[in-house]
């Protein structure tokens, strides 16, 4: 009688702990958007501004820093000189840099990339078809996606020089 | 110890303060009425109290413990209407300084314990689930025990218990015998169910009354178990987009399946010469042309076919054409997209002519795409102009330097290299609306506004909800038990012969007005005396 009674009173509280637990987690410790940590980041196919396809699926075996981002957005601005001094160092080790601009005109996008010189490819999205894949809310947004398509981590903000360079560090095969 | 034992013979659990079968008062010294909460059954949280399994299930078994989650979930709800919810707040701003900047301290307080956005503040939700947690412990710990008193509630109660009820009298009746059928009959004119046993009579009617409480909880619980299941992905979708005249979209929330395509943006209002005559006051009152009668998207709806690889261009095929207005969704395949906002006349292009500041002739005129501008319009005759930066929301950052707001052509400004055939090198301007500057000295030719061509956007919420029936469900249980317990009472008479005396007692647990109105019309006519409300008597 009393064990069954224990055993009865763990069990509601095992199954309601399970449930608020759930939730909880759900909210506030995964992205709460469609793409999370963990998951095989979602293919997509984007032209260059030289007119170059490229497919995320075709980076395999090599690490894939995903950057999000606008010419309006100050902090993108900020650390695209960033990104291009670490590419040139990781771009030997097997770390390739994919800029998704979020569908400007490419007259805007090409202004820009020759101000900064960057030499990483950058692609628009112009239907905002990738965007809505990774469901990117507020920019600048960063992806790190391993050799194996899988993502590691999912940056939000600016990061700093020595950030970006750690993150090439933990995606490099 | 695990049982009591009644002199009628039952077996109680231990902490049973009544007996469940005849209502013998286990206490010392009970009260001159009795506390018939719950029948006086052993709530089990009181009982045991060892392991560490047993102290939380009786923490979450109070209803003190239930009603002040309540107050705080109250009180924060409360506080969460001082100042505005995050989403009301500016959407360029961030929230983190927004808070700051306008209420201060307490402002940036307010949005570091996360009142700015309350329902999403987990500590809010964990408050919610704990009222879950609460409601279900509670009801368990009652409604099992009641349930078993009230089935095994016997017939013949002892002498103690029909004391200390509420309602009592004594009479002396001569003949019970032949009383007992008059009364019987009048009980169940009354609708009550009556058991008899021995002379002694049990009416009662709308036990399940006392459900109530317990099926509005269910009812309750199947509401949170709904608002839960939003979190599971793909119970619950809820984006907004926008799209402008002609733009054909991938609409968010559908994984690249579904495409819209926004044909044209409708906005009506009430004008004095189009309506009827009935209107007219009513638009006379408001002015006519102010209030708005109309908000539509006539919207094509395409799904894609093939494989889905964002980015890629997509292979359409229609399903279906359909007119949006407020209230008047687009459904398909459980989406439904709703009219939701809308923004007039946004620039889409805008022209200029080449022309001689001195002389006004006109070289050829140039028309830019605002969305996708070209880097150079040729104009023929060695006339050329090149578009060397393009700011569609253009305002002048920190640094004093032109800068772009958002990719939205509220505001576009340019700079253009104009050459012409005796200006081989260009000559540089920056031109805004209503502004030029030449930034490298006096220019001989400009870039003269000629024309602009506008189209609306229109804003479309796209909904999923899998979790509306449960809701529904939960609600409609929530209201069918708060109507079982509103309306119906739970309503005994005991009626008893005791060394020649009769008893009768009698217990509500709500309405005693009704109760008592009820036992006067069964005494009328009868040697039986109306009971007295014994509650008045201390008073």
């Amino acid at each position: 009688m009393k064990t069954k009674r224990f055993w009865l009173r763990t069990a509601i509280l095992a199954l309601m702990v399970a449930a608020i637990g759930y939730t909880i987690y759900a909210n506030f410790f995964t992205e709460k958007t469609s793409v999370k940590i963990g998951d095989e980041a979602p293919d997509f196919v984007l032209t260059d501004l030289n007119g170059n396809k490229h497919r995320l699926s075709d980076y395999r075996g090599k690490g894939v820093f995903l950057n999000f981002w606008g010419t309006w957005c100050k902090p993108c601005e900020k650390e695209m000189p960033y990104m291009n001094k670490q590419y040139e160092v990781y771009k030997k080790k097997g770390v390739e840099v994919l800029a998704v601009n979020v569908g400007e005109s490419e007259l805007s996008v090409k202004k820009f990339v020759e101000r900064f010189g960057l030499t990483f490819p950058v692609v628009i999205d112009k239907q905002d078809q990738v965007m809505n894949a990774y469901d990117i809310g507020p920019l600048p947004t960063t992806f790190l996606i391993d050799k194996n398509g899988k993502i590691v981590d999912i940056i939000t903000g600016t990061m700093t020089e020595s950030m970006v360079q750690q993150y090439m560090e933990r995606i490099q095969p | 110890m695990e049982h009591v034992k009644c002199e009628c013979g039952h077996v109680n659990p231990i902490g049973t303060v009544l007996c469940e079968s005849c209502g013998k008062p286990f206490e010392e010294n009970a009260p001159a009425l009795l506390d018939m909460r719950y029948e006086g059954s052993a709530r089990r949280s009181q009982t045991y109290n060892k392991t560490i399994i047993d102290k939380v299930w009786n923490f979450f078994s109070s209803v003190k413990v239930g009603v002040w989650l309540i107050v705080i979930t109250l009180i924060a709800s409360a506080i969460g209407t001082i100042y505005p919810q995050e989403m009301y707040i500016p959407p360029t701003v961030t929230p983190a300084e927004y808070y700051e900047e306008q209420y201060g301290w307490l402002g940036k307080w307010y949005y570091q314990l996360g009142f700015h956005d309350l329902y999403g503040s987990w500590w809010y939700m964990l408050l919610i689930a704990l009222i879950g947690v609460s409601l279900v412990i509670c009801s368990l710990d009652r409604v099992v025990p009641l349930y078993r008193a009230l089935k095994k509630q016997g017939v013949t109660r002892n002498e103690q218990f029909l004391r200390r009820q509420r309602l009592f009298s004594s009479s002396h009746v001569d003949n019970y015998e032949a009383l007992l059928p008059q009364i019987k009959e009048k009980l169940a004119k009354h609708r009550y169910h009556i058991r008899e046993e021995n002379g002694n009579i049990l009416a009662e009617k709308g036990r399940f009354s006392r459900w109530g409480p317990y099926v509005n909880h269910i009812g309750l619980i199947i509401f949170l178990i709904g608002a839960m299941l939003r979190f599971v992905p793909g119970m619950y979708v809820d984006e907004v987009f926008w799209i402008r005249e002609g733009e054909t979209k991938e609409i968010p929330g559908t994984n690249g399946k579904y495409f819209l395509k926004n044909e044209k943006f409708i906005f009506q209002v009430y004008e004095k010469e189009k309506e009827k005559k009935v209107f007219q006051e009513a638009i006379d009152r408001v002015g006519s042309g102010m209030m708005a009668k109309n908000y539509q998207t006539n919207a094509v709806l395409y799904e894609r076919v093939g494989p889905i690889i964002p980015g890629e261009k997509p292979k359409l095929k229609k399903v279906k054409s359909f007119s949006i207005r407020v209230n008047e969704p687009l459904k398909h395949d459980h989406y439904a997209l709703y009219q939701v906002d809308f923004k007039l006349n946004e620039l889409s292009k805008m022209s200029f002519h080449l022309i001689d500041k001195q002389t006004n002739k006109q070289f050829g005129t140039i028309t830019v795409d605002l969305l996708q501008p070209k880097d150079e319009y040729d104009l023929g005759n060695g006339y050329r102009v090149q578009l060397l930066s393009y700011f569609p929301d253009f305002y002048f950052d920190e640094e004093g330097n032109p800068a772009t707001k958002s990719k939205v052509p509220n505001n576009p400004a340019f700079v253009f290299k104009m050459i012409t055939p005796d200006r081989p090198d260009g000559e540089v301007s920056f031109t805004a609306i209503r502004q030029t500057i030449e930034p490298l000295g006096d220019n001989k030719y400009k870039m003269a506004f000629a024309g602009m061509e506008t189209r609306n956007v229109s804003a479309l919420t796209v909904r999923r909800d899998f979790t509306l029936w449960i809701l529904g469900l939960g609600g409609a249980i929530f209201m069918i038990g708060l109507i079982q317990g509103m309306y119906w009472n739970h309503r005994r008479i005991w009626i008893q012969r005791i060394n020649g005396e009769v008893l009768v007692a009698a217990h509500t647990n709500k309405n005693w007005f009704g109760l008592k109105k009820e036992l006067a019309k069964i005494c009328e006519g009868t040697p039986l005396v109306m009971p007295v409300d014994q509650a008045d008597k201390g008073r």
